[in-house]
């Protein structure tokens, strides 16, 4: 099948896996993650501010609009390494909105966006809605042209970090049409926000009333490239979680094991049971298949056809993995895998939360199906 | 022996193999070809294969990266990478002598003396003299440490006693790697385990041939009654079986001495059930309409895609820094249950047909399915069971206490 793409590295992406591995682990130990969980805000600035400084936010941003000017595919270890130490902050909403940015974006909306971004200014997207629907396509809310400009309406929800985010990306339906428009969020009348509460304590996430918002018509992306935004926003975001979720399998996973070796029961350690160590050996398998899968479509980010396969099976498999591993932890841990104390269930959460926001590993087998039977 | 090789030297033995491979592989004989060297069964498929790997060991691309003093061509590992994959494009029949070429002859060529080089290495080669394996017993099959198969020294012979079990190609075979016990005193099992290079046509070793699930025949129960042998067949000292037995895995990874070359089991072709998804019929419309069909073949495209990457990746350090045995460890195991998986799978497209076997005129591909299916279990059974395989890896790569 001529659809199925390779696997490889690039330097750099070695260098900031190596970065990323030492940052990750120093700036997110678990009772930092435990105390963020309880505040409002739901990230260390300071720790974002290093994360701008460091450049990360640029790297997939080209260096006519001060960039680093390389791909997706370095920015795949930087995710994969928050995702295995639950370091939440919009480093992935933002990196997804300028994925959008640059596919649908005029050359006007890029230049004022994109160096700031570059600098550590952070985005999102509001494009999900009640209608609970994955396709990106289907999108109730209006936009109506007025004299003051485009009149909104209609309501976004799982808007991740929109509390933060300088610049909100959303979609509307214009004159029948799709089209995707800009929210400078210092736009946004009081109470267009409203805090969710969702599964993943560790994320920020916002409902967001679009009625009263008026946007000027250069706010609105380029109508003829719709498709291709849709396409690209999928595809980053596919990526972005997929990483995510492939650290996250490993986290919870080694998290498991260091309790089989140290657990006794019946005067024994508990990893040598087989009934525990076998499926926690399956479950192992699954992950490495997960992180093989999104090396590859860190390598493929960007081939016609290859690219969307690659990214596809990468986010099936880190999804399907990564909740197997969190919920045999749970299991496993026994009675304190039943308490809010575990860890395990942050990664069970985290695990629903990015099914729920790029589509479960079902859906994304559903959208495989086509591009490699049809 | 070159350190790098010849870039136009490589160009020109590449194409050669290319157009060797194109001009002499025969992919149907006119008779079933195993997939597996475990599944050789008949007469007919023993002497093609073996008179295959003479001809394919005689024009250079098998043993091409062993050393040229003992039979082999002397040249760099990349010479026969492009052999191998010569094979492979044209779908070549597997190397016969498995156990010769996979597992004695790096054993032999690792630590064996000049003169076992000499006299075992060629043979191996041109499939003269086959080879066979003595680890499992009817009584001890995944607890191989615990073989119990009596070597007495006695003068300078050692006289043999007990039996050995699912030996392929047992029968004919001139020499077995043999795991024998020497000493019933040793303070543990492992320890009192000494390994053999076993000559089998000698008097006191018999064989019988044992019916596989599949109806066919491939291996066999070899019986040791008073079997006296040379205490030169001794490799690697007394007391050391274990670990002789245990290095002979270990070459498969092609860390220590250069790999043969070619395959001795055929891989499944993926897209082969792609194509029999698409030609079979549900409901009166095609199988991979069906939405439950259609998820799980996409599941199975992961899974073998997944495994296929894998094997580049195990080549990629910069991808292996945590759990670095992991990988390498489970390959066994998530291969060879993929391939159980998907060949039962494939049995549920034929819809009624599914009920026919080998032999039928109205079976699917002649039966390929079903069999490739009870075929299957040799290898998620053979060579250490998946159960087996998932302790392996929970001890030795993710760190799990043993099993006791």
């Amino acid at each position: 099948m001529n659809n199925l793409g390779d696997i490889g590295t690039t330097e750099e992406q070695i260098e900031l896996m190596d970065v990323a591995t030492n940052f990750c682990r120093d700036k997110s130990p678990i009772e930092k993650v435990r105390a963020l969980m309880e505040d409002d805000l739901g990230y260390d600035p300071d720790v974002w501010r290093e994360i701008g400084e460091l450049g990360w936010l640029a790297i997939a941003i080209p260096e006519a609009h001060d960039g680093v000017g390389l791909s997706m595919a370095e920015v795949v270890p930087i995710a994969e390494q928050m995702g295995r130490n639950l370091l939440s902050t919009p480093f992935g909403s933002t990196t997804i909105a300028a994925q959008a940015l640059l596919a649908g974006g005029s050359e006007a909306q890029q230049a004022a966006w994109l160096p700031k971004i570059a600098a550590g200014t952070a985005a999102t997207l509001a494009l999900r809605e009640d209608h609970g629907d994955w396709n990106l396509g289907n999108v109730a809310s209006i936009g109506k042209e007025t004299a003051d400009g485009i009149a909104l309406s209609g309501k976004k929800q799982l808007v991740r970090w929109a509390d933060s985010a300088e610049l909100i990306i959303t979609s509307v339906e214009v004159d029948g049409n799709v089209r995707f428009a800009m929210i400078e969020r210092s736009a946004l009348p009081d109470g267009a926000l409203r805090r969710e509460a969702i599964i993943d304590e560790t994320a920020r996430s916002f409902e967001l009333t679009l009625d009263g918002i008026t946007i000027s018509a250069d706010a609105l992306f380029d109508g003829n490239r719709t498709r291709e935004t849709i396409e690209k926003i999928e595809l980053a975001a596919g990526l972005i979680h997929a990483a995510e979720m492939t650290g996250g399998s490993q986290a919870v996973i080694d998290y498991t094991l260091e309790y089989l070796k140290t657990r006794k029961q019946f005067d024994k350690i508990i990893g040598s049971y087989q009934a525990l160590k076998h499926p926690t050996v399956d479950n192992y398998v699954e992950y490495e298949k997960a992180r093989t899968h999104l090396y590859s479509a860190a390598h493929s980010w960007g081939e016609q056809g290859r690219g969307e396969v690659a990214v596809r099976m990468a986010a099936a498999q880190a999804h399907s993995s990564y909740s197997r591993a969190a919920d045999r932890s749970i299991q496993f841990h026994g009675g304190f895998g039943f308490t809010h104390d575990c860890d395990a269930q942050l990664h069970r959460r985290k695990a629903i939360f990015d099914g729920a926001l790029i589509g479960d590993a079902a859906y994304q087998r559903s959208k495989l199906a086509g591009l490699l039977f049809d | 022996m070159a350190d790098k090789p010849d870039a136009a030297e490589l160009k020109e033995y590449t194409e050669a193999a290319d157009a060797w491979f194109k001009e002499n592989t025969v992919r149907d004989p006119g008779f079933m070809l195993p997939l597996t060297f475990m599944e050789v069964s008949t007469d007919q498929q023993f002497d093609f294969l073996r008179d295959w790997q003479r001809k394919v060991y005689e024009a250079g691309y098998l043993g091409a990266a062993w050393p040229k003093e003992y039979g082999g061509g002397g040249l760099h590992t990349d010479f026969q990478r492009a052999a191998t994959r010569a094979m492979k494009k044209y779908d070549a029949p597997i190397m016969l002598n498995a156990i010769g070429n996979g597992w004695a002859g790096p054993l032999i060529l690792d630590l064996g003396s000049e003169e076992q080089k000499q006299k075992y290495i060629k043979g191996m080669l041109n499939a003269e003299d086959i080879w066979c394996q003595g680890f499992s017993e009817p009584e001890h099959g995944s607890d191989l440490g615990n073989a119990q198969l009596k070597a007495v020294k006695d003068g300078d012979e050692y006289v043999l006693n007990g039996s050995k079990i699912w030996t392929s190609l047992g029968d004919r075979a001139k020499y077995m790697i043999l795991l024998a016990r020497t000493d019933f005193e040793a303070e543990n099992k492992y320890k009192g385990l000494s390994f053999f290079l076993n000559p089998m046509k000698i008097d006191g070793i018999s064989t019988s041939r044992i019916k596989k699930l599949t109806g066919e025949y491939g291996f066999v129960q070899t019986f040791f009654t008073d079997a006296r042998i040379s205490a030169d067949c001794l490799f690697g000292g007394e007391g050391n079986g274990w670990s002789m037995a245990m290095k002979t895995l270990e070459y498969e990874r092609g860390a220590k001495v250069k790999p043969v070359g070619g395959y001795f089991v055929k891989e499944l072709d993926v897209m082969q059930i792609v194509e029999l998804a698409k030609n079979s019929m549900r409901n009166g419309k095609p199988l991979l309409d069906d939405p439950v069909m259609r998820d799980k073949m996409t599941q199975y495209m992961i899974d073998i895609q997944a495994l296929n990457l894998n094997n580049t990746r195990r080549r990629m350090p910069q991808l292996m820094q945590d759990k670095p045995m992991g990988l390498p460890l489970m390959n066994k195991l998530a291969r060879t249950e993929l391939i159980r998986e998907l060949t039962e799978f494939s049995l549920g497209f034929q819809g009624t047909k599914a009920g026919y076997y080998v032999g039928d005129e109205n079976a699917v591909d002649d039966g390929y399915w079903h069999r490739s299916y009870l075929n299957s279990f040799s290898a998620t059974i053979g060579g250490g069971t998946s159960e087996i395989q998932r302790n392996i890896v929970a001890e030795h790569a993710l760190g799990l206490p043993k099993t006791r």
